[in-house]
């Protein structure tokens, strides 16, 4: 029975790593490239899961909707790069941060403004039950769903970033982008389409765990804080990085959320184990950052040279 | 807006100080007088962030170190306060001594650890241990864990045959209003000591001002410890006023809050700190009688100021005093 837990929450975390490493990809390269700081990255989470949560119950289709959601999200994202943040990319990390602060106040209003707080959001019918995966362990269809999808995105950003002209350019502009620039990489261009990517993969993610968590106003705040876990831990700029990164982190937050529950349960009383096991949990992701920067003050996988 | 060469930074033409402080002082009695009481809490609500956006304004200014974890201080100070009074310790000056000592230790600790790394690095560890406490504060279910902690009574001050209760408004201002006066007063004579020089010196360049041998990380350490014990003031300050402390005071948005009352009034002055807490906090009220939706609006205004003051409020009036002269 402890081996169907285990693996059940290992697949749990494998599928939040990948939702994780969804947001991370944007923002490192964002931070990495540019040297910017975009706190309004989980924002654009926000703004594609209501925008899901709205389509899919417009066009009475998930599938439609997620879609729908995904472009709009992309524009919207290259809109705002192009219109506001590209400004931003000389400015020092003060000025940036308060002015994706800003961006933050005016998004989580905006959006409550036009959905209103909180808009729900359902997995679809066909996917709502569980599925066999191995005897005894019954896993939701819809959480592999997302697992699938997770792994998709990660294997074409993988060749996209690997594989094609533009993926170098962009590597190139993350190891040095004085370099890059030198060399005839029309940067700013690239990177608003860099940012439309961002914007769609955190639409993917807020869309897939609508569901699961909830589709509300502040929803982007605290999951932005733990995509900067991630792509600190991976190393700033490396897409590489914010995949391992992500999964690391996605696997100690999950399972130390449910597992270590039950292991303090055997040398502690249950209301302790019960208080202290998620309180451990969340912090410990950080304690694994700051060992990791202890370590490798870069991160696991440099980028810059 | 990356704060210029050394700038003098003393309080300069000694009236406006002088001024400012006698309508501080004069301010409840006019409100009063206008029957506009309700508006004393605001005013000690405005106050008790100028403490704590000035403290963030000497680590984040004057040593030039983008600390996005002050709230760890400020929710700290706030929880120890109201954990003795919840445990039935009302003395002010025990709240006052414990607030120092746990919050100089945290910052200490923290301090040591997060300066060891740069940049971008040290921005996300302060983070990271800011939100260590946050979460710690959630799970405590002891002290209200996730729902907050509400307090029934507040610091008592014993002067002699009198009793300063800050459960009294107008107590509780004064009191705020002579630690920022005072913290004021610190930050104006720091800048041009020799210690404060040094600290701009390292923070416009490191490297050199250890060659020229300054004690550079013993020298961050000091003013990191010194925010931070402030910061903690600033938060039990701030737990007398409301009543009230939850986990959401060790929050990250509150960093980014206190960074934006910074960053509007005024980088690496002695006077961003209460510039930028006073505009902010009077713009929310302002726009939050007006609309609904005072948090879209109080974005655009802030990014306007991004886009359009770089140097922050006492920038602008520096800069027309400037070029008001010949």
């Amino acid at each position: 029975m402890a081996g169907v837990l285990v693996l059940e929450q290992s697949l749990n975390g494998l599928q939040f790593g990948l939702m994780l490493f969804l947001l991370a990809a944007g923002l490192t390269l964002v931070f990495g490239v540019m040297d910017m700081i975009n706190l309004a990255h989980g924002s654009l989470y926000m703004v594609g899961a209501f925008l899901a949560a709205w389509l899919v119950a417009l066009t009475g289709s998930f599938l439609l909707g997620v879609v729908g959601a995904v472009a709009l999200t992309a524009v919207f994202g290259m809109a705002l790069e192009a219109g506001l943040l590209r400004t931003l990319y000389a400015r020092d990390h003060l000025s940036q941060v308060l002015a994706t602060f800003a961006l933050i106040l005016i998004l989580n209003d905006g959006v409550k403004m036009i959905f209103g707080n909180d808009l729900p959001l359902s997995a679809p019918a066909a996917l709502a039950g569980p599925v066999e995966l191995l005897p005894g362990l019954q896993y939701p269809a819809y959480r592999l769903l997302i697992l699938a999808v997770g792994v998709a995105l990660a294997v074409v950003l993988w060749l996209l970033v690997q594989k094609t002209r533009m993926g170098a350019l962009v590597r190139a502009g993350a190891s040095n982008r004085e370099m890059a620039t030198a060399m005839g990489t029309d940067i700013p261009r690239l990177f608003t389409i860099v940012f439309g990517i961002g914007a769609a993969l955190c639409a993917v993610a807020g869309a897939l765990l609508g569901p699961l968590l909830a589709v509300q106003v502040g929803m982007g705040e605290n999951i932005l804080i733990l995509a900067f876990v991630v792509i600190v831990i991976g190393g700033i700029g490396s897409i590489r990085g914010a995949l391992v990164g992500a999964i690391l982190v996605g696997a100690i937050d999950t399972l130390g959320r449910t597992l270590l529950q039950h292991v303090l349960r055997e040398f502690l009383p249950p209301q302790w184990a019960s208080a202290a096991g998620p309180a451990i949990a969340s912090i410990a992701v950080y304690v694994f950052m700051a060992i990791v920067l202890a370590i490798k003050p870069q991160g696991l996988f440099p980028a810059r040279t | 807006m990356a704060p210029g060469p050394a700038k003098p930074l003393g309080l300069r033409g000694g009236l406006l100080p002088l001024c400012a402080i006698a309508a501080a002082i004069a301010l409840p009695f006019v409100l009063r007088a206008f029957g506009l009481d309700f508006y004393l809490s605001l005013a000690s609500r405005i106050v008790v962030y100028a403490i704590a956006a000035t403290s963030l304004n000497l680590v984040l200014g004057h040593a030039g170190l983008v600390s996005f974890g002050h709230a760890a201080f400020f929710g700290l100070g706030a929880y120890v306060t109201a954990i003795m009074i919840s445990e039935g310790v009302q003395s002010g000056p025990l709240h006052l001594v414990a607030t120092i000592a746990v919050t100089a230790l945290a910052a200490f600790v923290i301090g040591a650890i997060s300066l060891r790394t740069r940049g971008v690095y040290f921005i996300m560890i302060t983070l990271a241990f800011a939100q260590m406490l946050f979460y710690l504060a959630n799970s405590v279910k002891g002290y209200g864990g996730d729902e907050g902690l509400n307090i029934r009574a507040r610091s008592l001050f014993s002067l002699g045959a009198y009793l300063l209760d800050l459960k009294n408004p107008l107590a509780l201002y004064y009191v705020a209003l002579a630690v920022l006066a005072l913290a004021l007063l610190a930050l104006a004579r720091f800048a041009p000591s020799r210690f404060g020089r040094a600290v701009l010196a390292l923070r416009d360049d490191d490297v050199r001002a250890e060659a020229l041998g300054f004690p550079t990380y013993r020298y961050k350490l000091v003013v990191f410890v010194v925010a931070g014990a402030l910061g903690g003031i600033a938060g039990a300050l701030s737990v007398n006023l409301q009543g009230y402390v939850s986990p959401n005071a060790l929050h990250w948005t509150q960093s980014g809050t206190l960074m934006v009352m910074v960053i509007l009034g005024g980088v690496a002055t002695v006077w961003g700190g209460l510039a930028g807490a006073a505009a902010l906090l009077l713009l929310q009220e302002v726009l939050a009688s007006t609309t609904e939706h005072h948090e879209f609006w109080t974005g655009w205004v802030l990014l306007a100021v991004v886009l359009f003051a770089r140097q922050g409020i006492v920038g602008l009036w520096t800069r027309r005093r400037a070029s008001a002269l010949p």
